[in-house]
């Protein structure tokens, strides 16, 4: 188990080392900032000076040691729009996006179970079938149209929900959070429901493949030849099962409803780091830019990480196997 | 199909069966037995033809500015413009018929969904056919840079990219190639993995064919099945995909028609209940990727049996 920890450890670093050099390369490659930081009359000497005292006149390789070095200690400079440190205006974002991925993976959940279980014990029924039909169609749907759709049904026809903000932020023994209160929940509602009906086709199909796998086997035939109401059966036996495909497909989607937050935080107008980086591509605000992507890969890593490691826990033939490749 | 699979022949379609049908014919026949299927086809090649002939049937050159008055502004759909034509389905702040846009923005989504696909998966899966065949050091480095592509969601890969690039639909295909390669190269290589030890590859190699000629003519078509359904799905994601970031003003330049920007358009009148600049290109874009969609739903039940049941 050890050698394992450390070999994936080791995969994980060249995973972040890798992505922070083509992050590197590519912010490099996007343009000059001693052109857009020096004033705009700056002499041929000015602008030496600015290089110099930016690192630009270092060799490219020196450059990204400078740039890793600095990256490791949180440092990706000052942001050119809000004069903050970059990684802070990132940071201050994250807590918005966590509860709006969190909200959207619990209703993918509440949502595609139900409907995959009954898709998986009745597959040649009319309902079944138009489950998996409307499956196909979620996967269809664009999710920043859906998200104007829902804007357009339940805040501007029905004016159910607000179209678009964060609402207040509640506090309960220290910890904000807008699931706190009732206006918090209701601006959550429409992005989150957008944000997991994304999801919600991927889960109806793991969860119904996974019902159709466990209802053959023995212990479900036993169950019922015992004599358990087809409830229990249902509710306890076949749940308990499906949860473990369903609980692992959501936790490697994590990462992208983080990343698919994006689109959904520029239709609902929701501050999150989503949106945060739409804008700074916008405002060309470079060291946001940076700091969002370190960020948001550095998370992906660890998500990906954790996942495997408890695999190779739960599961001995994983970290035999990677033992020996 | 089993049979074809370890026959010697380098394609599937000149293949007889016991019963005298091609097996292109058989599979032809069976995925029109399926109605969803069926309807999917027609309505994506009235798309595909809608799209094509859009300069000779729309009823308006939406993006030629002589052709655009301002007082024909956001009108209702039914309504009629200062020529007194139909416009059916209405028009954006710039006058703008929205059903002649549609058209127009759908030749720019199959444009870029079917040129950055077919680069893509070309390139993917000779990569990874070529990693599949050579194996070792070549192999591992292949497969090491494919998962790193994967771990990272594709929107945010061409987000970013399109930040560096800059606006364009030549830059937007570019994208979305990059975004895209790596699936073709994993599936290429998983398929080869399989053929490769099967005996026609074995024929082939005693015959002294040449690696490119064994990769290229015999292990390729029978490696295409699964590049084919990838293939399929992955156009209906890149035409979304090219949406949601004309969407969000990284995508095609302002000059250019595209859906995602029109939808875009739209967005601040559809508060006030103007719906129709938002809604009805959504619903254009959601049939065309849902028709391709269907047909690669129903492709992957008839180019793998084991799937079907």
């Amino acid at each position: 188990m050890f050698a394992y920890i450390i070999r994936r450890v080791a995969q994980s670093v060249f995973v972040l080392f890798s992505i922070a050099l083509l992050v590197f390369l590519a912010i490099y490659a996007i343009g000059d900032p001693v052109i857009t930081l020096a004033p705009q009359d700056a002499t041929t000497a000015e602008l030496e000076a600015t290089a110099r005292r930016l690192g630009m006149d270092r060799p490219l390789y020196q450059q990204f040691f400078i740039f890793l070095s600095n990256a490791a200690q949180g440092d990706f400079g000052r942001s050119f729009v809000y004069g903050e440190p970059a990684l802070n205006v990132v940071l201050s974002r994250l807590p918005a996006t966590l509860e709006l991925a969190l909200f959207a993976a619990f209703l993918a959940v509440v949502i595609g179970v139900p409907l995959g279980m009954y898709a998986g014990l009745k597959p040649d029924s009319a309902g079944g079938k138009s489950i998996m039909l409307g499956s196909i169609l979620g996967f269809s749907l664009p999710s920043f149209w859906q998200g104007l759709m829902l804007i357009l049904l339940f805040a501007v026809v029905l004016r159910w929900l607000p179209a678009g903000g964060r609402g207040d932020v509640g506090s309960i023994w220290g910890l904000q959070s807008s699931f706190f209160t009732f206006d918090g929940i209701s601006h959550l509602l429409l992005p989150a429901l957008n944000m997991a009906l994304f999801k919600v086709a991927l889960i109806i199909r793991v969860a119904r493949a996974a019902t159709r796998e466990t209802i053959g086997q023995d212990f479900m035939l036993f169950a019922r030849a015992k004599g358990l109401p087809p409830t229990r059966l249902v509710g306890v036996h076949l749940l308990k099962n499906i949860l473990i495909p369903v609980v692992t497909v959501l936790g490697l989607e994590l990462g992208s409803l983080i990343a698919f937050a994006i689109v959904t935080e520029s239709v609902f107008a929701y501050p999150g780091m989503g949106k945060l980086l739409v804008d700074s591509i916008g405002q060309l605000d470079r060291p946001v830019i940076v700091a969002y992507l370190m960020a948001t890969v550095l998370m992906f890593v660890v998500i990906n990480l954790i996942v495997d490691l408890l695999y190779a826990a739960l599961d001995p033939r994983i970290r035999l196997s990677g033992g020996e490749a | 199909m089993g049979e074809t699979r370890a026959n010697p022949a380098p394609a599937d379609s000149g293949t007889i069966n016991s019963d005298g049908q091609s097996l292109l014919s058989l599979q032809v026949a069976a995925f029109f037995a399926s109605p969803a299927a069926t309807l999917a086809t027609v309505v994506l090649t009235l798309i595909i033809v809608g799209a094509t002939l859009a300069p000779l049937i729309a009823p308006q050159h939406p993006y030629d500015l002589a052709q655009l008055d301002i007082m024909n502004g956001m009108l209702a759909p039914g309504a009629r413009d200062g020529d007194n034509r139909l416009l059916l389905l209405g028009t954006d702040e710039q006058g703008r018929d929205i059903l002649s846009a549609i058209l127009f923005g759908l030749r720019t989504s199959l444009l870029v969904g079917v040129v950055s696909t077919g680069v893509a998966c070309l390139a993917g899966s000779a990569i990874g056919i070529l990693a599949a065949y050579f194996g070792g050091r070549i192999d591992a480095l292949t497969m090491r840079i494919v998962d790193l592509q994967l771990s990272v969601p594709s929107i945010l890969v061409a987000l970013v990219l399109l930040a560096a690039f800059g606006r364009g639909v030549d830059k937007v295909i570019l994208a979305l190639i990059i975004v895209q390669w790596a699936y073709y190269a994993r599936a290429a290589r998983g398929a080869a993995l399989v053929e490769r030890n099967k005996e026609y590859i074995e024929a082939a190699r005693s015959l002294e064919l040449s690696n490119l000629q064994i990769m290229f003519t015999h292990l390729l078509p029978n490696a295409l099945p699964p590049l084919i359904v990838i293939a399929t799905a992955q156009i209906a994601h890149a035409i979304a995909l090219e949406a949601t970031l004309s969407f969000l003003g990284a995508g095609v330049p302002v000059t250019e028609p595209s859906l995602g920007m029109l939808i875009a358009s739209g967005y601040n009148y559809l508060l006030s209940g103007q719906y129709w600049v938002s809604t009805y290109p959504g619903i254009a874009l959601v049939i065309a990727v849902g028709a391709i969609n269907l047909m690669g739903d129903r492709l992957r039940d008839v180019l793998n049996p084991r799937l079907a049941n």
